[in-house]
């Protein structure tokens, strides 16, 4: 209990920085995720194309490598500079997107094809058939599977440690610097990051669950 | 093809072959339906019917060949097909009805998507639909709350809310329990008093007998038999059609 009360900065300082990158990354994921599913089930071969390259190119990248592009790779390409923290939202996101999409693809396909023949039979130009008739039922057999994405994502925040991003990840090694016992300060870490999950994400998939369940 | 009403052709099928892989499942059809003709499809399953009643509105791409409704070819896709298909209303065998809309918001959809129309007039128009086919006290509920046959009398309600020129029927009672058949063959009989123009892929001799204009015998991807639908079903002319009423004479 010590190493958490005589540290209480550095875990508040670590688990804000843990949830501005969790918030923002889960954000664009989501939006970037929905845009490439779309791209994936749409009548045009080279949406298609393009959404499944992304996907198989970055889903099977390793995040580190992701992060490490970010972080060493971005700065010499002589673009506009964005901060670490910027820089793993950006990595973050391109990567859970991946993992988004094909959830979101999963639930589009448990869609039975009548809904979308139906929408397209009153006229409905494809971009309308999926907002207002595919999406709005592919989401509610996604919320499982779109939880595990996000609850991965909070914990591939950590990753944004090894790169100089200080949150969650790097309070264990900023806790040896200080002198402090190694283990009670990972447990207290481990243990928050349960009680994010348990606290804030598993009640939030529960209450969606709830409420988009799927009257049949 | 005969044109019994002698009105010009509203939707005209030209030399149409469709394949699925090695399956010719539609062969060099030619069809022409008038304006106000009432036409039943008929025939053995996977004759072809269903995906005839689909090419219509390009559910079903075809191979070669023309369909044009009212004098336009059908366009191969984006928003002129769009705009072709909400002139073309289309009842499925399986009702399709938006599983997570209620039922007014089923019907106003199209109206206000697609037409533009005010939020306030597709109530009214969708209401006054609702209750001719005589589910107006559902509108407030989903889907699935209703029965098949209220389900399906929604999905006509639904087509006919784009005001379309003609309606397609795949298969519409099949998916229903026999008590219900009546009530959204009641409907259909009534649509086609009032005029409109239809093509009806169905079994029901009588709603074949009481409503259509005429009928087709489909076998094998190619129209067999063409006729009234009195003389079809008292004096059908070739081999395949006597064969197929039999068994649903026998059978029904």
């Amino acid at each position: 209990m010590n190493v958490l009360l005589d540290n209480s900065q550095l875990f508040i300082d670590g688990f804000k920085n843990t949830g501005i990158l969790f918030i923002f990354s889960a954000f664009f994921s989501l939006i970037l995720g929905t845009i490439v599913a779309g791209m994936r089930v749409s009548p045009a071969p080279a949406m298609r194309a393009a959404g499944t390259f992304y996907v198989n190119s970055v889903r099977n990248t390793p995040l580190t490598l992701i992060l490490a592009f970010f972080a060493l790779g971005y700065p010499k390409l002589g673009l506009p500079e964005i901060s670490f923290m910027n820089a793993a939202i950006v990595g973050l996101s391109l990567y859970t997107a991946t993992y988004v999409s094909e959830a979101i693809r999963s639930g589009i396909n448990t869609v039975s094809v009548g809904q979308s023949e139906a929408a397209r039979a009153i006229g409905l130009p494809f971009m309308q058939t999926l907002t207002l008739i595919v999406l709005p039922q592919a989401f509610r057999s996604v919320v499982p599977p779109l939880f595990s994405v996000f609850i991965a994502l909070l914990k591939n925040t950590t990753v944004a440690a090894g790169f100089s991003v200080l949150e969650a990840g790097s309070i264990r090694a900023t806790l040896s610097d200080l002198g402090e016992p190694l283990l009670p300060g990972l447990l207290w870490v481990a243990l928050i990051f349960v009680l994010l999950v348990l606290g804030i994400l598993s009640p939030l998939q529960r209450y969606l669950e709830k409420k988009w369940k799927v009257a049949r | 093809m005969t044109n019994p009403a002698h009105a010009p052709a509203l939707v005209e099928l030209k030399a149409v072959n469709k394949h699925y892989g090695a399956l010719h499942v539609l062969q060099e059809i030619n069809l022409e339906v008038a304006k106000g003709e009432v036409l039943v499809v008929i025939g053995p399953s996977g004759s072809g019917k269903s995906t005839l009643c689909r090419t219509i509105n390009r559910l079903e791409t075809i191979d070669t060949g023309s369909i044009t409704i009212d004098g336009k070819e059908l366009p191969k896709e984006g928003k002129q097909l769009a705009n072709l298909r909400a002139d073309v209303g289309m009842v499925f065998q399986s009702f399709n009805l938006f599983a997570h809309k209620t039922i007014l918001e089923n019907v106003t959809l199209g109206p206000i998507k697609v037409k533009g129309m005010s939020k306030p007039d597709a109530d009214k128009l969708a209401l006054s639909l609702l209750e001719r086919v005589g589910v107006g006290h559902q509108a407030a509920k989903l889907p699935a709350q209703l029965s098949g046959g209220q389900q399906q009398r929604v999905a006509i309600a639904r087509a006919l809310a784009m005001k379309p020129k003609v309606m397609l029927f795949d298969e519409p009672t099949s998916a229903l329990d026999p008590e219900m058949i009546n009530e959204v063959l009641d409907v259909m009989v009534e649509l086609a008093k009032e005029g409109m123009t239809m093509v009806v892929v169905t079994h029901e001799m009588g709603f074949a007998r009481k409503a259509a204009d005429r009928v087709i015998f489909m076998a094998d991807g190619q129209i067999v038999e063409e006729a009234t639908p009195e003389e079809f079903f008292t004096n059908p002319q070739t081999p395949r059609a006597k064969d197929f009423l039999s068994k649903i004479l026998t059978n029904g």
